[in-house]
Order: structure tokens, then C-alpha cells, then sequence
């Protein structure tokens, strides 16, 4: 039996449960684990700028790998700092272990220097935290920690470890488990039969089915199958912004993204619907909108893998407990076998209600956007984006207008292709993002699309970037303004714009971009848009940083009016759904 | 929707940080908590956790399907779903001075409570019994001459054959 000390036992423990890459910064209570990792080379550790980019480098690295993202850092203000990144994760359903170390156990509670109570402060933002109270436990807590972070419902798990455990004096037995058991977590593995049945035979019956999947539906399987699903049945699909790419976004049958900045086609189908079929969404207040006007006359066929989120804002008629890919593998058969049919003269009629109010408010209607105007729109940015990528980038977005703009006008046709943050809106959130992207696929494309306002709430990363050699291209649609927050005031506050301006503050990014050791260009015209991002896109090994003026006016819309249903919505600064 | 009280009894690991996750559950989300008790099981990696609170049953059903996705938390039940039997547990001392002292005791009696400690001016009384009858002595009694009182909180247990064990 081999004897390591606990520092040792950790990182081996990551190494032997598969850990490739983790994120983080070092720090007084963590010098026995850096030590660990230094002595060495099968984890390979990336050394951020700032704790909150580990954990969303590390969020990314999750999403698009569908492994567990890890994170190391140090007690206090570095656990503190990782705080947003872990709420991050939370929100989303990511999984991830973030490991903080502790200050030494007797100092436990005296209020010692760098000393946070990591367990309690993150305790409303993650899964499950452990603090480690026996250094021998080192290799179960990380078993556990994995295994907890990456099933049922995937979240963050948080493990604090004092310092005194890491020394490198004290040696344990080292025997990392094959598989861990708790009888307190087992989460469900297969839908009810009998509620399946029910929910094949509400859906065969629909006239006018809306199928509406969310971010459960980009795990395991589940993206072929809801396409095979959907194939089979012949009904329109809509996503929320965390399902985006699950389902082919150029097929026919989706109908766009639903909900606050959903398309007019979706929101209305949805509205209009006498069956919502969800998979794996949670029916929150960004699609919900006012929860007594939501979608009168719809049944609802819920699937989701955590009971909680069923029945929690709108009541499910037909509740199905299970993760959504083993659920549509029991619901398939039923559905292509059995004795009941779709009803195809009602689908038909259905599409074509679907299909003329796609042509009338659809997203590639003219006149959505102002193509001709003086300054460029951020919309025909993000379709050059689409265009000069051939639409095969991984898309890393930050908060805010460009981000809904990304969501619209980036059409997904793969799962994990696309890196934003929906349930906790984080700014900052970008550069770390593709960063951890990029980590964990070097020779694919990755952007970030931001804004000048997101951008520089982690802009430090330039620097691990550099290091790294992590060739993102930056997107930054530079509007001048904090958009969202002054679309709002445009919209509720009589355009008293409230501490949204610079006022000539704004940094020269191309020469930020270049004393990071960056190329940055600088677009203000139509004609050189395509060009220059061509010319960025051709760069593959070297980080970009476009820098790309348009219109401060611009609005996102379709925008669900406040209070209303989840069909009312404002279309344009003058138009709004009757 | 109709507003109850429940009576919800938990069996959780007998961990650091449980208590806090349970409590910190209910705060997290808006739920009330009216009384809480906690203590080691005959099971010693077992902790019984009873708390009452009030709510529709929508409510009542997201609480007990959010404390049961804590890891934690083992199993839980809500005992008022079914026939069961509650206790609570009070010490209550009282200024008991002249005519007060015959008056009072007379209330312990009828209460069925001891009185537990004497001086010449406070009698401690201990009470068992449901929280209703509890509450009711205190106005039995009269608060003006409540000192203080101290309560246990609801503990519940079903009644016959079902139990709440691994």
C-alpha cells in the first residue's frame, strides 16, 4: 500500500478519477496542494488572473466536454472570489468540483488570516460541500464529490480542506475507490411506465403540441433522441436559451428560442398551444412570463430529472421523474409502435398557423433590423460571426444585449457548441468561458461574443490567454452604453439613462489587445466587416480582439411585455403584439 | 389553497453542516419554519430533525421535495399526512406570590404539569402535552405573571405499525 501525504492523496485522487486539466490560483492554504501538483504531471493546472475565472473557465471546460470541471483555490478572498463563478454553475446545472483550501484546523473559527467559512457561505449555491475533517477521507471526498457533481441533476461541489491536512509530514494509506454508494443520494434512473404511457397518449392526442426543451436536454443522449423524436412526430420545437443546439437550429421544425427574447413564432405557438411537451427546461420567469396567463389551454408533459423543478412555478399534468435521455429511450417505441397516430390534418393546420407567423414576425422577415442604416447593427454582426465560422464556432457569450443577439442569430446545430450564462446572468463571464473552451479543444474556433460593458469585468484573462496559447477570437459589439440596462430605461424609464455611460472613458482595445501581446482591430463600417473577420478567423493561433462599433440604439426585440402572457410582445420600438 | 400546519420529521446524517443546510434551506427559499428540534437517533450516524410550518400544499410539497434533494437528508416524512401523535415539551416560571400561589397550582393540576422548582415568590412549571394545550395553559395562567417560558418545539411520531427508519 503506497503512504502520501494528504496534499498528494488529493491531486492523485483527481489524476486517478480522470482529471485532465484544472483551473485555479495558489495561496497561503494551499501551498501543500500546489507543492502536490508541482511534483507531478498528470493534472495539468492553468493559472488564471482571477479566482472568478478559474471557476467559469472551468463551467466552460464543463459544458462543452460534458466531463466535471475542477477548480483549486486558495482560502478567503480566493474561495470568495470563486463564489460567482460556483452560483454560476449552480443556476445552469453545471458540474463542477471546486477544491478551497482552509487555513490550518486549530485556527478553525479564530478568525485567522485569510479565514472564510467556505462551507457556509457557498452552502446556498451548490450541490454539496464537504469539509474535510480526517485527511485519511481524501480519496472517498473526491469520489463522492465527482460522482455527486455529475449525476442526477449536475451541479457544483464545493470540498474546503484545512491546511494542516495537506502537510507533507503526515502520510496516509492511499486507495482510490472503484465506486462510492450513499444511501442518503440515488437519484432516480428511469421514468415511471405508467406515467409515460400517460404522457404518449396526451401527446399523440395534441392538435396543436408545442415541444419545448431546455438545458437537461443537451445531457447524455438526449440530443438524438429529441431529434428522433421530433422526426417521428412531425411538431414544432422551441428551446430556451440553455437548450440552444440540442436540436438542429436550421431545421424547419425549430421554431426558435422562446421566452423574454424568444421568437414571435414560438411565443405565440407556446401561447396558442393545447399540449406543451417539456424536456428537461424548468418553465422560469425569463419563458414563463406572468405565471396566471401562461398558456391557458395547455396540458403539460413535464420530464425533468430533479422533482422540485416539476410542479414548482406551473403545475405538470403528467410529471415524469427520470433523466430525459433514458425517459425518450422508454417513450420512443410507445410512440412509433402503438395503436394511436398523430393526427395529421391538425398538424397540418397547425404549421401552417406556425408557418405564417414565422413569415409575418419571424426573425428573417425584412425589416427586423435596419441593414442600410449609417451605423452597423449588432445583429448583422453576429450573422457575420455565423457566416465567417460557417456556423461551427463554440460561442462563449457574456450578458446582455449581445448575448440575446448571439442567441437569436447563431444557429446551433450541435450540443455543447454553445457557452452562456442563463439562470445567473453573469457579466464577466465570457473571456474565462472560452478560455476553458478552447483548454479543452484547442483546434476548434472559439469566439467570444461580448460587449465593451461584460468585457471588461474578467478583461485580466487577456493574460492567461497569452500564456496559454489559447487563440479565442473576441467579439466585442461595442454600443457604448450598458445596452440592456438602457433598453430598459428607453422602455420603462423614459430614457433617463442612469449611470450607463462611460463618458469617453472607454479603453482603446486594440491597444489593450496588443499589450497583452494580442491583435486587435477596430471595425466601425459595413463594407469591412466580412473582410476584417475573415482576416481574424484566419489567424488560428493567435487571440483577436475585434473591437466592432455599432448602432448605441439598437433594441432587442421581441420582447415579452411584463405581466402579460407569454405571447404578448413588443416586436419593435413602435410595433406590439395585439 | 388551504393553509396547514405540517408536522415534517426528517432522518439526516449525523454530519457537520446538516443542521445548517435544512436551516438555511428554509431561508433560502422563503419558507417558514414555526419550531424546530433536533437530536441524536438510537442509530448514532442518525440525526431526527421534527419542524412544523405552515402551508398550501403546493408549498408544503416544493419544501419536502427540496429538503429531500439534500444530500443529507436520508428520509422525511409528513406526519400529518397520517394519524400521529405530538409532543412538545414546556418549562414555564410564573411570579406566584399570596392568593397567586393556591390559583396557579390549581391550574397545574388541572393542566396535569409538575411543578418543578419552588421559591418563595416563582413556581418552574413543566408541561407536556400537544402545542395547543400548551399555549393554553399560558392563558390559563394569565401572561402578566409569566417570567419566562421555554419550549421545545413539536416532536411527532406516527401512530401503529408505521415507522420512519432506514
Amino acid at each position: 500500500m503506497e503512504m502520501l501525504s494528504g496534499g498528494d492523496m488529493l491531486i492523485r485522487s483527481l489524476a486517478d478519477e480522470g482529471v485532465d486539466i484544472m483551473f485555479g490560483y495558489p495561496g497561503g492554504a494551499a501551498l501543500h496542494i500546489y507543492d502536490a501538483i508541482y511534483r507531478q504531471d498528470k493534472v495539468k493546472h492553468i493559472l488564471v488572473r482571477h479566482e472568478q475565472a478559474a471557476t467559469h473557465a472551468a463551467d466552460a471546460y464543463a459544458r462543452v466536454t460534458g466531463k466535471v470541471g475542477t477548480v483549486l483555490v486558495t482560502s478567503g478572498p480566493g474561495a470568495t472570489n470563486a463564489i460567482t463563478g460556483i452560483a454560476t454553475a449552480f443556476m445552469d446545472s453545471i458540474p463542477m468540483v471546486v477544491i478551497s483550501g482552509q487555513v490550518p484546523s486549530d485556527k478553525i473559527g479564530q478568525d485567522a488570516f485569510q479565514e472564510t467559512d467556505m462551507i457556509g457561505v457557498s452552502r446556498p449555491i451548490v450541490k454539496h460541500s464537504f469539509m474535510v475533517q480526517n485527511p485519511a477521507d481524501i480519496p472517498e471526498i473526491v469520489k463522492k464529490a465527482y460522482y455527486i457533481a455529475a449525476s442526477g441533476r449536475p451541479g457544483p461541489v464545493v470540498i474546503d480542506v484545512p491546511k494542516d491536512y495537506t502537510a507533507p509530514n503526515e502520510t496516509y494509506e492511499y486507495n482510490y475507490p472503484e465506486s462510492v454508494s450513499m444511501r442518503s443520494y440515488n437519484p432516480v434512473q428511469k421514468g415511471h411506465s405508467g406515467q409515460i404511457k400517460k404522457a404518449v397518449n396526451a401527446i399523440l392526442a395534441a392538435k396543436q403540441p408545442v415541444i419545448y426543451i431546455g438545458g437537461g436536454a443537451i445531457h447524455g443522449d438526449t440530443p438524438e433522441l429529441v431529434t428522433k423524436l421530433i422526426k417521428t412526430l412531425g411538431y414544432p420545437i422551441t428551446s430556451t436559451l440553455m437548450g440552444l443546439g440540442a436540436y438542429p437550429s436550421t431545421d424547419d421544425q425549430f421554431i426558435g428560442m422562446l421566452g423574454m427574447h424568444g421568437t414571435y413564432e414560438a411565443n405565440t405557438a407556446m401561447h396558442k398551444s393545447d399540449l406543451i411537451f417539456c424536456v428537461g427546461a424548468r418553465f422560469d420567469d425569463r419563458v414563463t412570463n406572468a405565471l396566471d396567463k401562461f398558456c391557458p389551454n395547455a396540458k403539460i408533459v413535464h420530464i425533468d430529472i430533479d422533482p422540485a423543478s416539476i410542479s414548482k412555478t406551473i403545475a405538470a399534468d403528467i410529471p415524469i421523474v427520470g433523466p430525459a435521455d433514458s425517459v425518450l429511450q422508454q417513450m420512443l417505441p410507445l410512440i412509433e409502435k402503438g395503436k394511436d397516430k398523430v393526427d395529421q390534418p391538425a398538424l397540418e393546420s397547425w404549421w401552417k398557423s406556425i408557418n405564417e407567423w414565422r413569415q409575418k414576425h419571424g426573425l428573417y422577415t425584412k425589416n427586423r433590423f435596419d441593414d442600410q442604416s449609417e451605423m452597423l447593427k449588432p445583429q448583422e454582426v453576429v450573422q457575420a460571426v455565423y457566416k465567417a465560422t460557417k456556423g461551427e464556432a463554440i460561442v462563449a457569450t457574456d450578458v446582455g444585449q449581445h448575448q440575446m443577439f448571439a442567441a437569436q442569430y447563431y444557429l446551433f446545430d450541435k450540443p455543447r457548441k454553445w457557452v452562456t450564462s442563463g439562470g445567473l446572468g453573469t457579466m464577466g463571464f465570457g473571456i474565462p468561458a472560452a478560455m476553458g473552451a478552447q483548454m479543452a479543444f484547442m483546434d476548434e474556433t472559439v469566439v467570444c461574443i461580448t460587449g465593451e460593458g461584460s468585457v471588461q469585468m474578467c478583461i485580466q484573462e487577456l493574460s492567461t490567454l497569452k500564456q496559454y496559447g489559447l487563440p479565442i477570437k473576441i467579439i466585442n459589439i461595442n454600443n457604448q452604453a450598458l445596452g440592456m440596462v438602457k433598453q430598459w430605461q428607453d422602455m420603462n424609464y423614459d430614457g433617463r439613462y442612469s449611470e450607463i455611460l462611460y463618458e469617453d472613458s472607454l479603453p482603446d482595445f486594440v491597444k489593450l489587445a496588443e499589450a497583452y501581446g494580442h491583435v486587435g482591430m477596430k471595425v466601425t463600417k459595413r463594407e469591412e466587416l466580412m473582410g476584417k473577420l475573415e482576416e481574424c478567423f484566419a489567424m488560428k493561433d493567435r487571440v483577436v480582439f475585434m473591437d466592432i462599433y455599432v448602432d448605441p440604439d439598437e433594441h432587442v426585440y421581441p420582447m415579452q411585455i411584463p405581466l402579460e402572457s407569454v405571447g404578448d410582445m413588443q416586436l419593435s420600438k413602435t410595433e406590439r403584439t395585439a | 389553497m388551504n393553509k396547514r400546519r405540517r408536522i415534517i420529521s426528517v432522518l439526516m446524517e449525523n454530519e457537520p453542516g446538516a443542521l445548517s443546510r435544512v436551516v438555511g434551506l428554509f431561508s433560502q427559499r422563503g419558507y417558514n419554519i414555526e419550531s424546530l428540534n433536533v437530536a441524536p437517533t438510537e442509530d448514532d450516524s442518525l440525526s431526527r430533525l421534527t419542524l412544523t410550518s405552515v402551508g398550501d400544499d403546493l408549498a408544503i410539497e416544493q419544501i419536502t421535495k427540496n429538503l429531500n434533494k439534500l444530500i443529507d437528508v436520508v428520509k422525511l416524512v409528513d406526519l400529518s399526512e397520517g394519524s400521529h401523535i405530538e409532543r412538545e415539551l414546556m418549562m414555564i416560571k410564573v411570579r406566584a406570590t399570596g392568593s397567586m400561589r393556591e390559583e396557579v397550582k390549581r391550574s397545574v393540576d388541572i393542566f396535569r404539569g409538575q411543578i418543578i422548582d419552588v421559591t418563595q415568590s416563582t413556581y418552574t412549571i413543566q408541561l407536556l402535552g400537544n402545542s395547543e394545550k400548551l399555549s393554553a395553559f399560558i392563558d390559563a395562567v394569565g401572561e402578566t405573571i409569566v417570567l419566562e417560558v421555554v419550549r421545545t418545539g413539536v416532536s411527532g411520531i406516527s401512530r401503529g405499525e408505521k415507522i420512519l427508519k432506514l
